[in-house]
């Protein structure tokens, strides 16, 4: 029996991940959901006390995106962790399937379903009165830095879903995450914040690319946010990458 | 003869805690082995080792041929493992995850395909091939474990309690699964807490306890050599059983303190007989009376094991 090329193993095992995913129903269910109801709940009944100078929902689509995006990532960790404590590892291990391509299986499904998730975001946004303004240079950027947010939060809950003992730590662990969206200029300008916080949102990943988002979308100036915002997700990306590696080697190192 | 199982001194401990004291082992390709052991004995562990899913902290193995640490790809190529619990996705059909385990042996998208098919017709799951695995029995999702092991046609075969957990039934249909296997002309390596399962199924059996190998041979073997006969004695009260009971600690393989009885192995021989009788009860008043019969395997485990609490029946 000799074993698959590392190209076939990934592609193998991004399948499954695509198939099961597709056959989650509660997977399913949180990623048509949650897009519509966050939506709702932002612009109708937040939306009309927060002033940010334009309709709320043309300031907002950026920061659902993202939040669906960040609550993604508790069902990419589960599924980690699920196949870690399930007696599947055993198998994939004695097949000699590598580490990565375990992990770069779930990544693959967490970004397909991501990327659906922000597509209804749009769906939902344009429904309610959302009209953006970029062309399609601005809108390729778009693409660009949601994608690459997406991947780089995919390898992020993978690791902690290396590192999560049960898949309901693993959910847990990717609170933090959750966590980001809100003390950022995601749903309200960080200049309303107070200083202490203002120096945190300011300074952490989810603001350049939220100011990215919204300012490409809306053909306004973002002067070098789309970089901080690559070279956010990119460190996070490899750093969470050689953690997987290190992680998925200690535990499985007996 | 060629060995598909060899080791020799196998040690294992996670922290404190010495799993495999010294394991020796060694199986003839083609032919059933058994590890048989009570819960703890450290089974699970000797066959991860063998496996390759666990480095070994000593002593040194080879299956199929090839060093399990030095060579872990190729002991990989060659064999397969099946473990207490079942390696299939719930939310694959049966087909979905036989293709799988295909596409990642290195079989070609029809390959998979058509082994798939062939090991779902020999498992008797042709009928429930597009279910998905979740909606499947205890006795089919072993089945198909153990076809999505078999997928890549390793030639040493490891199954890890095969039955634990199974009804009668689905016990019995396993066996037959298992018998069929070697006939294939694999070696299968299987570990159980069932002395019949090893009985059924095994050429050779090796009994371990407490991280190590304490007798190994055939089941006919072990019967003979640890007595083919059991001298079940009727006490006359008590305070005679107990005694006697504490006399003979770990010789003892049978015990009920309601019928007053203990049971030990022996050859059967007139003079062996007499001697136990003479040691046990001297006054000749505490044997109320005897009687001797075959031993099965299960007396051979019992005085091989060391019972950790008293069997209260």
């Amino acid at each position: 029996m000799s074993s698959a090329t590392v190209a076939t193993q990934w592609l193998t095992m991004g399948g499954r991940s695509l198939r099961l995913g597709r056959r989650n129903v509660e997977a399913i269910i949180m990623s048509l959901v949650l897009p519509v109801m966050l939506m709702v709940v932002f612009v109708y009944l937040f939306g009309g006390a927060i002033d940010t100078g334009t309709a709320y929902v043309t300031y907002v689509v950026p920061g659902v995106m993202l939040l669906c995006v960040t609550f993604g990532s508790g069902m990419t960790a589960g599924s980690v962790a699920n196949d870690m404590t399930g007696g599947i590892i055993d198998r994939l291990r004695s097949l000699d399937v590598g580490g990565p391509a375990i992990l770069a299986g779930h990544v693959a499904a967490s970004v397909a379903r991501n990327v659906f998730s922000s597509a209804l975001v749009f769906g939902v946004a344009f429904a309610i009165g959302f009209r953006p303004h970029a062309s399609v240079a601005q809108w390729l950027g778009v693409a660009g830095i949601l994608v690459l947010t997406i991947t780089a939060v995919s390898w992020l809950a993978a690791a902690l879903g290396l590192l999560a003992s049960s898949p309901e730590a693993a959910s847990g662990y990717t609170f933090g995450i959750t966590f980001l969206p809100y003390a950022s200029s995601a749903f309200v300008p960080v200049d309303t914040m107070p200083t202490w916080l203002r120096g945190f949102a300011e300074h952490q990943p989810i603001t350049p690319i939220t100011e990215s988002l919204r300012g490409l979308l809306l053909d306004q100036p973002v002067g070098s946010a789309p970089w901080q915002a690559a070279a956010w997700c990119l460190g996070i990306m490899a750093v969470s990458i050689v953690a997987t590696a290190l992680l998925f080697r200690s535990k499985t190192r007996g | 003869m060629s060995l598909a199982v060899e080791a020799t001194g196998l040690t294992k401990s996670y922290g404190k805690l010495d799993v495999l004291t010294g394991v020796d082992l060694a199986v003839p390709a083609g032919s059933v082995f058994s590890l048989l052991g009570p819960n703890g004995a450290g089974k699970t562990t000797a066959v991860r080792i063998l496996a390759t899913l666990l480095r070994p902290d000593g002593g040194q193995a080879r299956v199929a041929g090839y060093d399990v640490i030095r060579q872990r790809r190729q002991v990989r190529g060659a064999v397969s493992l099946t473990g207490q619990y079942a390696a299939v996705d719930e939310l694959q059909t049966g087909a979905e995850n036989l293709r799988m385990m295909g596409r990642l042996s290195g079989l070609s998208s029809a390959a998979a395909t058509r082994r798939a098919a062939e090991l779902l017709e020999r498992f008797d799951l042709t009928a429930a091939g597009n279910r998905r695995a979740g909606t499947y029995s205890g006795g089919m999702r072993r089945r198909l474990d153990l076809a999505a092991g078999l997928v890549g046609s390793p030639s040493v075969i490891f199954l890890d309690e095969p039955t634990t957990g199974l009804d009668l039934t689905s016990r019995q249909a396993m066996w037959q699964v298992i018998a069929g296997l070697v006939s294939a002309g694999g070696t299968v390596f299987l570990t159980t807490q069932y002395l019949e399962e090893a009985d059924q199924l095994a050429d050779r059996i090796a009994v371990v306890d407490h991280g190590r190998v304490v007798a190994e041979g055939t089941p006919t073997d072990l019967k003979r050599r640890f007595g083919d006969q059991r001298l079940d004695l009727e006490l006359a009260d008590r305070t005679g059983w107990e005694a006697v009971a504490a006399h003979l600690g770990g010789r003892v393989v049978q015990r009920d303190p309601e019928r007053l009885t203990l049971g030990v192995t022996t050859d059967g021989s007139a003079a062996h007989v007499r001697a136990v009788l003479d040691e046990i009860d001297p006054g000749r008043a505490a044997v109320r009376r005897f009687s001797l019969h075959s031993a099965t395997l299960d007396d051979v485990f019992l005085a091989l094991t060391t019972v950790k609490e008293p069997a209260h029946v």
